[in-house]
């Protein structure tokens, strides 16, 4: 459509004018992107081998101490200390995020790929039905059922994130799908009688990855604020493991005494989900100039 | 066409409702062990299990439990819960309207927040003002709202202490308390929302402004916010408003989530409470009423975007 | 702009009347002058040149037409007169338009104004008509309301009433049939080529000193084309406006325009009267155009003759001549910018080694 050639220059006398400057433009959004998600993964590998102090470590004689050389960014109300705390907060908010990204594009990207690719409509429009059917469970409210179910633990967030991001994949998916399918190369290989999941694999598959990567990371962001939430209420990662979420739910009381308990959590998420956000944005100006300035 | 699409439209929306039902039901049916056991707790006796599983027809078998819980929730009456022994019914009815006023109000705000912001970002796209709002509505959209909710209330409550921190006041009590009370969360909600919201705004009007018939509107000596105001507007709409609609879905879940933060008695601390008590035909019940409210929303988008373009009612 | 090409926009000449040895438009001429362009540039943000060093004028009621192939800077000419550049280029140089004996004839600067006034000169002193019918009207507005718009926005008729008839007539003019339901109607009721005729009818609203048409028949059938033509000639005569006339088909600016404009790689390459250009050309590009559009000139194997190469893209064109990669005349000078050469009569061309003069490689043309 033309309405995303963004001077409308195909119109004039300069059909090549976009590409040529996207190409050598420098990406803010992913330079800011990968730093925000360089500094989070940085501080959950280091908290594998080192941390200040065990985050799980209750420290009566220390509670709500605030920042100081001792402890950086000060102690909670049981005198945990919070810059651990953070550093392995970020295990938990990234290996949530990698598992549920990991299950919704397991499963929507072939669904994507079958739905675009299929030429029997009913096979297109039962995938599409079955889709519709998990937009009606959005990832809170399926983690919440799960939850009230199985009890509230990570692996319960992890599961209801990732089956509540599988219809945006697959919705993406197939509509880069049946693009790809239109193009010279897929029907010549049809043409030649190449079987459909050869075609699959080897011609929409690297198409796109493009799609699969943006997606991955905007969908990350949200894993993040799905595991934040319900952490927060208390249906995500069960203590003593630190989470992001939790710590800003048990700081909620503290409000008047130390607000700051409920800042540094709030920052971290905010700056994770930040980061991936603009991780999304700047690879998607990589992987398709097209559609930038959209969404 | 036109009716046959509605019609069909409808179809698929109350067939994933009975699906969605089906999911619900089955979720909660496979649970391990015995809800009546679950929700008496440890200390039960056999003979008190024995009777509840009785009372609540548990000894039934799972085709006719569902076909059961159908009946109660198409009729309103969904039944009493296992653990307070209290009707449902009456419970979520005092409880909508609740939630229903704090997403509204939400919205509100976030389209207050959402359309003015959306328009400069885009009409100045490539100037410094531009730019530098593009990235606070990218923070907005960052921020959780438990975490704005948080923040609002350490500035405007514990700091300032213009508004109460939480609670609810029913409106025909005291509508001044009812008012004050509703500020901080429906900002928290509505201030994030209207960030998501915002970036679609500019989308759809940065697309919109692309348009050749805004360059014609131009041509005729538009400047070019006028040509937007009389052009582009309602070509702007379908998408921002398909956008509302779809953010809906998510204002409903922010609710569930900022109904705690201020202790608001709505649907969501109904669901969040069922939870923690483990009472599970209360949650069943809440969250098929969420299910079917989400797939509401999304039926009215789907009959929205064939009314709203005039290019689609054409081409039906 | 790499050398100071000719003296054509000596800043002291600017200042005099233009009837010096300025030369890039015809001396003879003694019709009110509309539109000045002087050494008008337009450059990408990226720096890329994409218009260089382009001026003419245009008189009363003079009808011109500008041609090259795509990509040769006809649209960006015209998109600058209207000063509505896309997004992420720049215009720099002047383009003057005026009035003549209609009431406030002052020059109007086109380029580097402010927004408020440059939007009271479009679409009254200079209207566009553009290439692509099908998408340049609002599709959720009737089209009596967007004709009636451009003679409010610019108060050329008292009410909003008297505004809707006069777009009602103009429907009429351009043979819009049932003008008083087709005003009620949307865009998409009409076939591109009655969409075409509505935009021109919007164009012609407010009897504009000069009309620009950017391709208006490009993307039309060609049975439909003959119709939007003698429609635009009819309009521009009844109101002595005069037309720039963008195309690429050179048979349609030698049925309607007097002189012709010659551009290739964002510069003027040659102009002059059409049936010299046409007939004579001087300038090596002009003389390929004006062999491939002649159908019955065949090569010794019997095909259509072409230009060979392709256009550059947008600001790749070589330094020097813009055309010396894909001239068979090229000569090692050829990397030198050449001096514009004018010819007499308002002739005028930028080649070393033009057709008339003949070269000792190459064999005499026309």
């Amino acid at each position: 459509m033309t309405a995303t050639t963004p001077e409308g220059a195909s119109h004039h006398d300069a059909p090549s004018l976009r590409g040529r400057r996207h190409r050598r433009r420098w990406n803010p959004n992913l330079v800011a992107g990968s730093v925000f998600v360089g500094l989070i993964v940085l501080a959950a590998a280091v908290s594998f081998v080192w941390t200040p102090y065990d985050p799980t470590q209750v420290d009566t004689s220390a509670r709500l101490v605030t920042p100081s050389v001792d402890h950086w960014l000060g102690t909670d109300k049981f005198g945990r200390d919070i810059f651990s705390q953070l550093m392995v907060g970020a295990r938990t908010t990234l290996f949530v995020g990698v598992i549920s990204v990991g299950l919704a594009a397991l499963a929507g990207v072939p669904l994507g790929i079958f739905a675009g690719m299929t030429s029997r409509r009913w096979a297109g429009e039962v995938t599409m039905r079955f889709n519709d059917l998990l937009l009606a469970f959005p990832s809170l409210l399926l983690a919440i059922m799960l939850a009230a179910i199985f009890g509230g633990s990570t692996l319960v967030a992890m599961i209801a994130i990732g089956i509540g991001s599988i219809p945006s994949f697959a919705l993406l998916i197939r509509g880069g799908t049946m693009q790809a399918m239109k193009s010279e190369y897929v029907l010549a290989a049809r043409v030649v009688g190449r079987r459909p999941v050869a075609i699959g694999v080897r011609h929409i598959l690297p198409n796109v990855s493009g799609l699969i990567i943006v997606q991955s990371s905007v969908l990350f962001a949200i894993a993040i604020l799905g595991e934040a939430a319900l952490s927060f209420l208390g249906l995500g990662t069960p203590p003593p493991t630190p989470s992001w979420g939790r710590m800003l739910q048990e700081s909620q009381t503290l409000l008047w005494q130390a607000p700051r308990l409920a800042f540094i959590p709030g920052i971290a998420i905010a700056l994770a989900v930040l980061g991936f956000n603009l991780l999304g944005d700047g690879l998607r100006d990589i992987f398709d100039p097209r559609l930038e300035d959209r969404r | 066409m036109l009716l046959w699409n509605l019609a069909r439209r409808t179809g698929i929306f109350v067939a994933t409702l009975l699906a969605s039902s089906i999911v619900v039901f089955g979720l909660m049916a496979v649970l391990p062990g015995d809800p009546a056991r679950v929700a008496l707790g440890l200390n039960a006796t056999d003979s008190d299990v024995a009777h509840l599983r009785e009372q609540f027809g548990l000894d039934q078998s799972l085709p006719e439990r569902y076909l059961d819980w159908l009946r109660g929730l198409i009729t309103l009456h969904p039944g009493t819960s296992y653990v307070t022994q209290t009707a449902i019914g009456p419970e979520i009815a005092t409880r909508i309207p609740v939630t229903l006023i704090l997403v509204g109000a939400s919205m509100l705000v976030a389209i207050a927040v959402a359309i003015p912001l959306g328009t400069v970002m885009a009409l100045r796209h490539r100037r410094a003002s531009g730019l530098a709002l593009s990235a606070l509505s990218q923070v907005g959209v960052a921020v959780p709202t438990f975490l704005a909710g948080i923040l609002l209330v350490t500035l405007f409550a514990v700091r300032l202490g213009w508004l109460p921190s939480s609670g609810w006041t029913s409106p025909q009590d005291d509508f001044e308390m009812f008012a004050r009370q509703l500020v901080l969360p429906a900002l928290a909600l509505g201030l994030c929302q209207g960030a998501i919201i915002a970036r679609y705004v500019r989308s759809s009007i940065l697309d919109v402004l692309r348009q050749d018939y805004i360059r014609t509107a131009r041509a005729k000596g538009r400047q070019p916010a006028q040509a937007l105001i009389h052009h582009g507007l309602r070509n702007a709409a379908v998408p921002v408003v398909t956008a509302l609609a779809l953010q809906l879905v998510y204002l409903l879940l922010g609710a569930v989530v900022i109904e705690r933060v201020f202790v608001i008695p709505g649907i969501g601390s109904l669901l969040t409470d069922s939870v923690g008590l483990r009472d599970l035909n209360v949650v069943q019940d809440v969250v098929m009423l969420l299910v079917a409210a989400v797939l509401v929303i999304n039926l009215v988008v789907d009959i929205l975007y064939v009314i709203i373009d005039p290019r689609l009612r054409a081409a039906s | 702009m790499k050398l100071p090409t000719t003296s054509r926009a000596d800043s002291v000449e600017k200042a005099m009347p233009d009837t010096s040895g300025d030369s890039s438009e015809p001396e003879h001429q003694s019709r009110r002058e509309v539109l000045n362009v002087r050494d008008l540039s337009v450059r990408t943000d990226s720096g890329l040149q994409l218009l260089d060093n382009v001026s003419f004028t245009l008189g009363e009621g003079e009808r011109v037409g500008l041609i090259g192939e795509s990509g040769s800077g006809k649209s960006l000419t015209a998109l600058s007169i209207m000063a509505l550049l896309p997004d992420g280029v720049q215009a720099g140089g002047s383009v003057q338009l005026r009035r003549p004996g209609r009431g406030d004839d002052v020059a109007k600067e086109m380029v580097g104004g402010r927004e408020r006034e440059l939007s009271q000169v479009r679409g009254k002193d200079v209207a566009m008509v553009f290439q692509e019918p099908m998408t340049a009207l609002n599709p959720t507005m009737r089209v009596g309301k967007q004709v009636s718009e451009s003679m409010l926005i610019h108060g050329t008729r008292p009410d909003r009433r008297s505004a809707y008839a006069a777009a009602v007539a103009l429907l009429d003019a351009v043979g819009i049939p049932n003008p008083a339901e087709a005003a009620r109607a949307y865009p998409h009721h009409f076939s591109g080529g009655q969409r075409q005729r509505i935009v021109l009818a919007l164009a012609l609203a407010n009897d504009p000193a000069l009309l620009v048409c950017d391709e208006p028949t490009t993307a039309l059938d060609v049975t439909v084309q003959a119709r939007v033509v003698n429609l635009i000639l009819r309009g521009v005569q009844e109101r002595n406006s005069a037309l720039l006339f963008v195309t690429h088909d050179l048979a349609l600016v030698a049925s309607i325009c007097e002189r012709v404009i010659v551009m290739y790689g964002g510069r003027i390459v040659e102009t002059g009267p059409v049936r010299d250009v046409f007939t004579r050309p001087q300038h090596r590009y002009t003389q390929g155009l004006v062999g491939a559009s002649d159908v019955r000139k065949t090569d010794e194997r019997g095909r259509l003759t072409t230009i060979p190469g392709t256009v550059p893209p947008a600001g790749r064109f070589p330094d020097g001549c813009v055309f010396r990669n894909r001239c068979s005349h090229a000569t090692a000078s050829c990397s030198q910018t050449p001096e514009w050469t004018p010819t007499g009569d308002g002739k005028g061309h930028a080649c070393f080694h033009p057709v008339g003069e003949g070269h000792p490689t190459a064999e005499r043309g026309a």
